[in-house]
């Protein structure tokens, strides 16, 4: 069967960039847009398939990742798609790609002033855990009643002497909106503020696009006396790499039982081999 | 505006409509059959009430009900839209603006900052399956404060103040019983030492020994902290127990209004005679 | 090392959809889109009326490539009527005008231009028959007179309700209807953003909802189906918006009208009961779907409050078959990292950071 370039009808597209334009001029409003099926799964990225369909240009270049990876069964999937359907060329360089899409990461390479880092979002707000209807938490974002957020972490400090929030941890943005920055580790957290290139994040199911425009501030919630804190790698090393100070994957080898860590971000650890010359 | 130094808030002509009202009940001069308008059946639940609340002084509002002490009170606090009137706020922005006409954004940082509330029923007021001290935070949180320390020492000297034995203060309010449950509502309410608090019928339904610990603790709150309050009841006898004046409402409007030991003892208006002389 | 999704991702898809392309049709025998169209027309209906894609040759496409899931049919449709230009909104089009196939009333006995039990496996006893074959012979559905009607022209129940004065008389509404495909649902919902959901909604789910608000939830009560019509319903267009009205094709539709007796308007303090309406309409034949969809729609209407199934947003938001079977699906899909991320704090909370 014919397909539309980039999957979508152009009157599709057309909606979702101005929905994108909006969310960029309210950084970290979510706003609603009229999500289309796409030919894979609600939840499985389509909200984020759709902001790069809505995008995708003759002179993009796109990187698609999934869990820190460009060989991840969904990000080869979802890459084949827009390949197949708009024919734009891609590669796993994060600093050669334009329009980035990616599921539960943040690349380690920050991003340049050019650049598009599109997230997939599942859940993107934020209060649901503390409310599930939406038309309250619309009237809590309008009041910027916020203290469910905080309440949250509150009770589980009472509880455990500790946040236990662990990926998807709430943001503040601009000291407006509390946001969910998607599934992203908390190690990923801090890169989000005030960064040079531009963040968008799309829920599909959830019909919601959000936008971190460049130079945005943006804070994770957390108290004075119970800083947030990002997952711990400190006496870790790569493996494989040797790197340090990066998002570690753990792991078991199978002939010592030992567990063992690599980095997760894998364009980024085969750059920084081949810059050592020790690609195995 | 309220331009007397010792005034904590001043209301004028506020109403609350249930209906479209017709030119017939429009004309104030009319009269109305019990608070309905025989034409359009509007109800007026509370109509053209003025009063000012002084500081440190408690103020009583008696009446049945369905006189629309309980409707008045729920637009004092902002849980209901007001249909008519002014009212102002002296700590809110130098008491100038008309706090019923701000952005609920407004409203909820006077909610969050300067009122307190204590409902009849404790289920309004806390969130029955959070631990009381996450209770008091939740107050704490929403009036700014950002340090746990801070926050569980404001909880202990607070459930303390109001006899809830420390160690019971991580259990949740479902865990209590009546009496014990408005305790901790109150603790709530005090938390951020709010310069006004607002308590509706707070000791109806408990029983009466519960009822005199409950009572006796406004009173030393108010010695102690000089709040300003405004306590609605049916019970003549607790108005006299805790209020400096009283104002007494029939069908949503004001019967009768002055020092309460004066319309205890020299009741004016004929509907005050009755429920004075029915207690006595 | 064992498996890890961080290379060999494209050729171990490539693979695995081979795989599934292959897998069962080395046996089977090639299906034709014809048989399926003539074989399965239920479980047509019920794909083109989940996908909300009015197209029996497509949908019979569906069937085939999915093998008969009927989530990945529906899926598909969805998925293609994404990319589909939206040209023209129909005109509206009134029941009234549907060539009826079968209509039957559960509430009068005697209604005019009579009840018309049509085709319909209600009176089937359900055994299953091996010797079932396919006949020849074909039935043919003449616009017969009716009692003296015309079946496309056939009174409804509902009319005779309203002439009798016993039914809650709202004023027309002739906004134009939201279109939830091109603007988000937002809450507390329209009517119409309501009746759109639940069309398209996932079969099971809106029969399951429907159930539990009769059986105790909310309602509670049985609603009395004043009629369930099946039939043929004339669409138009008017590209020109001149009133001009040009006549596109017939859609196979089930309409349904529940009666629900309940208390007069309580503003006006009424003491009188009266009749209000729950709607069911939904592409193709499908009963039950269409008989569940009235009674969500009354109780949307109506919410009873703390009950789920009068809560828009609890039931609008969990019946899309696409967004229920999506979002379960997903959990299939890798997250290593926020499980790391969550061994992280749990650690933490047993004290101290092993490695």
């Amino acid at each position: 069967m014919r397909q539309n370039y980039a999957f979508l009808d152009e009157n599709s597209k057309k909606e979702i960039r101005r929905k994108t334009l909006k969310a960029i001029a309210i950084p970290g409003y979510q706003v609603p847009f009229a999500s289309r099926e796409l030919p894979i799964a609600r939840g499985w990225g389509t909200g984020g398939l759709q902001l790069t369909l809505s995008l995708a240009g003759q002179s993009d270049t796109v990187k698609v990742i999934d869990q820190g990876s460009d060989e991840s069964v969904n990000a080869v999937n979802i890459r084949k798609l827009i390949q197949d359907t708009t024919g734009v060329p891609d590669t796993i360089h994060t600093d050669a790609a334009t329009l980035i899409q990616s599921r539960h990461r943040i690349p380690e390479v920050p991003l340049k002033p050019y650049q598009i880092l599109v997230l997939q979002v599942p859940m993107p707000e934020p209060l649901r855990p503390v409310e599930p209807q939406e038309r309250v938490t619309k009237m809590l974002h309008a009041d910027k009643e916020y203290s469910g957020a905080w309440l949250r972490l509150f009770e589980q400090i009472m509880n455990y002497d500790s946040i236990t929030e662990d990926a998807d941890y709430p943001v503040l943005v601009e000291g407006r909106y509390v946001m969910a920055p998607s599934p992203i580790p908390r190690f990923d957290n801090p890169k989000m503020d005030n960064n040079d290139g531009l963040i968008l994040l799309g829920a599909g199911r959830e019909k919601k696009i959000c936008a971190l425009p460049p130079y945005t501030k943006v804070k994770s919630l957390a108290f004075e006396d119970y800083p947030f804190e990002v997952e711990s790698f400190d006496d870790v090393i790569c493996r494989q790499s040797g790197l340090t100070g990066v998002y570690m994957d753990e792991l078991i080898d199978e002939e010592t039982g030992e567990t063992y860590y690599q980095t997760n971000d894998t364009s980024y650890m085969q750059e920084a081999m081949n810059r050592e010359g020790s690609v195995k | 505006m309220s331009t007397h130094d010792n005034i904590a808030l001043s209301v004028r002509g506020a109403g609350k409509f249930y209906g479209d009202r017709c030119n017939y009940c429009r004309n104030e001069n009319n009269p109305l059959n019990n608070n309905i308008c025989p034409y359009c059946r509007t109800v007026f639940a509370v109509d053209d009430v003025s009063f000012d609340l002084y500081k440190g002084e408690i103020l009583g509002i008696v009446g049945e009900s369905g006189s629309g002490k309980s409707t008045l009170m729920k637009m004092l606090y902002f849980d209901q839209e007001r249909s008519a009137g002014e009212y102002y706020i002296t700590g809110y922005a130098e008491g100038v603006p008309n706090v019923f006409t701000l952005s609920s954004q407004h409203r909820r940082e006077i909610q969050n900052e300067i009122l307190g509330m204590v409902y009849q029923n404790p289920v309004y007021g806390l969130k029955m399956d959070f631990s009381s001290m996450s209770n008091i935070a939740e107050k704490l949180i929403a009036a700014g404060s950002r340090n746990v320390g801070e926050m569980t020492a404001a909880g202990d000297h607070f459930l303390d103040k109001v006899n809830i034995p420390l160690d019971r203060k991580f259990e949740p309010p479902e865990n209590f019983s009546g009496g014990m449950q408005q305790r901790v509502q109150i603790a709530k309410a005090l938390s951020n030492y709010p310069p006004i608090l607002l308590l509706d019928e707070v000791t109806t339904g408990l029983d009466v020994s519960v009822q005199a610990d409950v009572l006796e603790l406004i009173k030393e709150i108010q010695r102690e902290l000089g709040i300003s309050m405004i306590v609605v009841s049916h019970d003549l006898a607790i108005i006299r127990m805790l209020c400096d004046r009283t104002m007494v409402m029939l069908n949503g409007s004001v019967a009768e209004a002055g020092i309460t030991d004066q319309i205890l003892e020299d009741p004016k208006h004929h509907y005050t005679q009755q429920l004075v002389y029915s207690i006595l | 090392m064992g498996y890890v999704a961080v290379k060999g991702g494209t050729k171990a898809i490539s693979a695995s959809v081979e795989m599934y392309k292959n897998k069962n049709r080395v046996e089977a025998l090639e299906m034709e889109i014809s048989q399926i169209k003539a074989g399965m027309a239920q479980m047509i209906n019920q794909i083109m009326s989940e996908a909300s894609l009015y197209d029996r040759d497509l949908a019979a496409l569906a069937v085939k490539q999915s093998e008969g899931n009927m989530e990945e049919a529906v899926f598909l449709l969805r998925a293609h009527r994404s990319t589909l230009p939206r040209l023209y909104y129909s005109t509206v089009t009134n029941t009234r005008e549907m060539f009826v196939e079968r209509r039957v009333s559960a509430s009068f006995k005697d209604i005019p231009g009579g009840q018309i039990l049509g085709a319909s496996p209600d009176f089937t006893h359900r055994l299953l028959d091996d010797t079932m074959t396919y006949s020849e012979a074909s039935f043919e559905m003449t616009d017969a007179d009716s009692y003296g009607y015309s079946l496309s022209r056939l009174p409804k129940v509902i009319d005779y309700l309203a002439s009798e004065g016993l039914l809650n008389k709202v004023p027309e509404d002739n906004e134009t209807p939201d279109d939830i495909t091109k603007q988000t649902i937002e809450f507390p919902s329209s009517r119409s953003e309501r009746l759109q959901s639940l069309t398209r909604g996932q079969t099971g789910a809106v029969t399951s909802l429907g159930y539990a608000e009769i059986r105790g939830y909310g309602y509670s009560s049985h609603p009395n189906i004043g009629e369930v019509r099946v039939g043929q319903q004339p669409v138009h267009i008017d590209p020109f918006g001149d009133g001009e009205g040009y006549f596109i094709g017939d859609v196979e539709l089930t309409e349904v009208d529940a009666f629900m007796p309940a208390d007069g308007d309580a503003a006006e303090q009424s003491k009188e009961m009266e009749f209000k309406i729950g709607c069911g309409l939904v592409f193709g034949q499908n009963e039950t779907k269409a008989i569940a969809m009235s009674v969500l729609d009354y109780s949307l209407s109506h919410p009873v409050p703390g009950v789920a199934t009068g809560d828009d947003e609890f039931v609008l938001l969990h019946v899309d078959s696409v967004e229920s079977t999506g979002f379960i699906s997903h959990l299939k899909l890798p997250h290593y990292v926020t499980f790391q991320s969550v061994l992280d704090r749990i650690r933490k909370t047993k004290g101290g950071t092993e490695s």
